[in-house]
């Protein structure tokens, strides 16, 4: 589903990828960890074509097709989804009416006309109910005054309405207190199939033990330096980054 | 003198509002693309160009007005010649001849009506392009609540009749000086002086028509009333005058809406409103303005210099202006609130938006006279392009106003860095016992909430439009629903092109 080759980026001219690789099918969970500051985040920015990010060499496949020379709006609307590390509030503006244009503007990219305002408000229900998001959160504005726990279940809300074919989670589990953490987990659970794929960048192995991975990858300096399964997750978990710095280093 | 030329004509009309808890969710669902740019060709009556004391005089024949009305007329136009152009705004003043104006422009045929059959369709379809739902236009051409179009039609309708059994008056300003002219004499020009400024001596002098309300002592009007105003013609300025009064415990609610086509030249727009609260009533007066506010390069467009006031005249009153400002090529108006009873309140919600070259130069003044009065002001600037965008508000303290506050908040939103915000918030206060609070922001649309959204799937454009419409909600949320649907699809719709 997703194939990335050489990838290179930069912000501001500072280079942060620096030549990753990294294959993802359909039906595959991938965690990616590392350690602050290795480019984690910029892979998520990069992936979903934030602006200031500048791919400078590389190239990324979705379903075989150049995702780089798709607009941010074109990517989610092919199915990138990213949950952001740090939620954006927007004042004034309600959850629902957002969610409701953001899929009615998804669904038009396909050729599909707008959900009917019944239908919509059924699946609103059903998928708050899977992530146990707060209906009176629903109806808030945008994020705005949320904890920060309330922001990223309002991501995984999100992300249960849009159903997007490749999600990436950036950090998604920090900040959740212990019941969330489940509750997020169980609903990814839920959401994944045969025909979509997840990236969780993580710092925890905890969250690995409720989303079990299919591989774990080790992101240091711009490039995946290890890759393994969950194994490797607990190995970190016990040794820290420095064994595999001084590998890559030396 | 006649000549068939399209011109300027405005539209009044009733409309029932429902509103249940479902609203609010619609109006958040809706969204949708709707556009002005177009003109009527329907037969005018059009005075010749230029501003005599002929001038005047022929447009109090044509209407078959009274001799004091037109002694009054007179006495505005000598105020008129004598007073100079302002300079104190925040623009530069256009060159406005006056004498190149046209100052009196009516449909030609006036006919009895019976059916829609019988309507002018190029009025009709004017009617569907603005966005008229066809239950409207029957009301509004069938029964010619249009009264103020052709207003010499009279056809009965059922709205009337419901407004007539409660003893509200609403008709053209026209018809309220055949019918009732003891309020008019009583109450014209007893907020807005013709010597207020000078827009509103002209307009004192040449107004053409406009709208008159009178709810009496207790009644709560039972819909909302509404009148549309489209300037349609070249060369001619529209001088409506509307006058709306409130006797003791009546509320009513009272929209208008503008638009106009679009035009090369600029044309003018100097209307004056008055209100008048008398004892625990209350008045709202909402406004989606959206005139043609010129293209890209500053070509064209409406000057609308328009004077709004009301007074609380009564203890217990209140008043309360909504505006939704996206149009003209400058917008210059105050609409503000005499406090003159004790414990009365005044109010002002606004959001300006000014992209391309437009100016914008609006607020509100709060004259607190009477004791433990207070007032409200909200506005929210949004400003793209090269455009400016300026509040700037007046709240007066008299020496009697015991105990009044004011609150004021003042916020700016810029998109793109060629704009500009100003606020010139004035404050006299001659009572120590007053507290005046006042907040100003200024902030832009940040890039991360626009990558937020767009990476939710949301087109860049749309992306603003949300935004734009969320930080303006606190406004909008004043309007009536089928009012705050408009607003916000035009407030998206004026920022198409604004990204980027
Ligand atoms: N917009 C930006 N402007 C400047 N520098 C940036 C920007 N985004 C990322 N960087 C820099 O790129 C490097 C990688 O950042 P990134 O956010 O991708 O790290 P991360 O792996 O997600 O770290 P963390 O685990 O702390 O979230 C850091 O040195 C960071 O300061
Ligand atoms: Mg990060």
């Amino acid at each position: 589903m997703l194939s990335i080759k050489n990838l290179h980026a930069s912000v501001e001219d500072k280079a942060i990828l620096k030549g990753l690789d990294l294959e993802v099918k359909a039906g595959e969970v991938h965690a990616i960890m590392g350690p602050n500051g290795s480019g984690k985040s910029t892979l998520g920015n990069v992936l979903a074509g934030r602006e200031a990010y500048e791919v400078t060499e590389g190239e990324v496949l979705l379903d075989g097709s150049d995702l780089l020379a798709l607009s941010p709006e074109d990517r989610a609307r092919e199915g990138v989804f990213l949950a952001f590390q740090y939620p954006i509030e927007i004042p004034g503006v309600s959850n629902i009416n957002f969610l409701k244009t953001a899929l009615s503007e998804i669904r038009a990219y396909k050729g599909l006309p707008p959900m009917e305002a019944r239908d919509f408000l059924k699946k609103v229900k059903e998928k708050q109910q899977l992530v146990e998001f707060d209906a009176k959160l629903a109806n808030r504005s945008l994020n705005e005054g949320f904890s920060g726990g309330e922001k990223k279940r309002n991501e995984i809300f999100q992300l249960a309405m849009l159903e997007p074919k490749l999600a990436i989670l950036d950090e998604t589990d920090s900040g959740l207190d212990i019941d969330a953490l489940r509750i997020v987990a169980r609903g990814v659970n839920q959401l994944r199939a045969d025909n979509n794929a997840f990236i969780l960048i993580t710092h925890y192995q905890r969250l690995l033990e409720y989303i079990v991975p299919d591989f774990v990858h080790v992101l240091y300096n711009g490039r995946i330096v290890r890759s393994g399964t969950k194994e490797l997750a607990l190995e970190l978990e016990e040794k820290g980054y420095d064994w595999i710095k001084e590998t890559v280093d030396a | 003198m006649l000549d068939g030329c399209p011109s300027t004509y405005l539209i009044t009309f009733w409309r029932c509002v429902m509103s249940t808890k479902d609203d609010a969710l619609l109006k958040e669902l809706t969204l949708e693309e709707y556009k002005y740019g177009f003109t009527t060709d329907i037969e005018m009556d059009i005075a010749p160009k230029g501003l005599t004391e002929d001038t005047v005089r022929l447009i109090s024949a044509k209407k078959n007005e009274p001799e004091w009305l037109l002694e009054w007329r007179l006495k505005a136009l000598q105020h008129f010649l004598k007073m100079d152009m302002p300079t104190w705004q925040n623009f530069e003043n256009p060159d406005v001849d006056f004498q190149d104006i046209s100052y009196y422009a009516a449909p030609k045929a006036k006919p009895k009506l019976n059916s829609l059959d019988e309507v002018d369709p190029e009025l009709l379809s004017t009617f569907a392009k603005l966005g008229i739902p066809l239950d409207e236009q029957k009301v509004l051409a069938g029964v010619v609540a249009v009264d103020a179009v052709f207003d010499s039609v009279s056809v009965k309708t059922t709205f009337r009749e419901k407004l007539k059994e409660q003893g509200v008056i609403f008709s053209s300003f026209g018809e309220a000086v055949q019918e009732h002219p003891e309020l008019i004499r009583q109450y014209l020009g007893t907020v807005v002086p013709q010597t207020d400024n000078v827009y509103a001596a002209l307009n004192s002098a040449v107004f053409s028509d406009g709208s008159f309300v009178y709810i009496p002592k207790g009644v709560r009007c039972p819909m909302e009333l509404s009148t549309y105003f489209r300037i349609n013609a070249e060369n001619t300025g529209q001088f409506e005058r509307t006058l709306i009064i409130a006797d003791e415990g009546a509320y009513v609610s009272y929209l208008e809406g503008c638009t106009a086509p679009m035009r090369d030249e600029n044309q003018m727009h100097a209307a004056v409103v008055e209100l008048i609260a008398l004892k625990d009533a209350e008045i709202k007066y909402s406004t989606v303005q959206n005139w043609y506010p010129g293209d890209k390069d500053g070509k064209g467009g409406i000057y609308n210099f328009v004077t709004k006031r009301g007074i609380c005249k009564g203890d217990h009153s209140k008043i309360s202006w909504t505006q939704v400002e996206t149009g003209s090529a400058i917008t210059w108006k105050y609409p503000g609130v005499i406090l003159k009873g004790d414990h009365s309140v005044g109010e002002f919600y606004s959001v300006a938006l000014t992209r391309n070259k437009q100016v914008a130069d609006t607020g509100t003044k709060m004259i607190h006279l009477g004791k433990n009065t207070r007032s409200k002001i909200i506005s929210k600037g949004i400003s793209a392009g090269v455009s400016h965008n300026s509040y700037r508000g007046l709240v007066k303290i008299g020496p009697g106003a015991d105990n009044s506050r004011n609150f004021t908040q003042c916020d700016s939103l810029l998109i793109g860095d060629r704009c500009g915000a100003h606020t010139f918030p004035y404050i006299e206060s001659r009572n120590k016992t007053a507290k005046l609070e006042h907040e100003a922001t200024t902030s832009k649309i940040g890039e991360d909430q626009l990558f937020y959204l767009t990476q939710r799937g949301i087109d860049p454009e749309k992306a603003v439009g949300l935004i734009v419409n969320g930080y303006a909600k606190e406004v909008l949320n004043q309007l009536p629903m089928e009012f705050a649907v408009e607003a916000q699809k035009l407030l998206a719709i004026s920022l198409e092109g604004s990204v980027g």
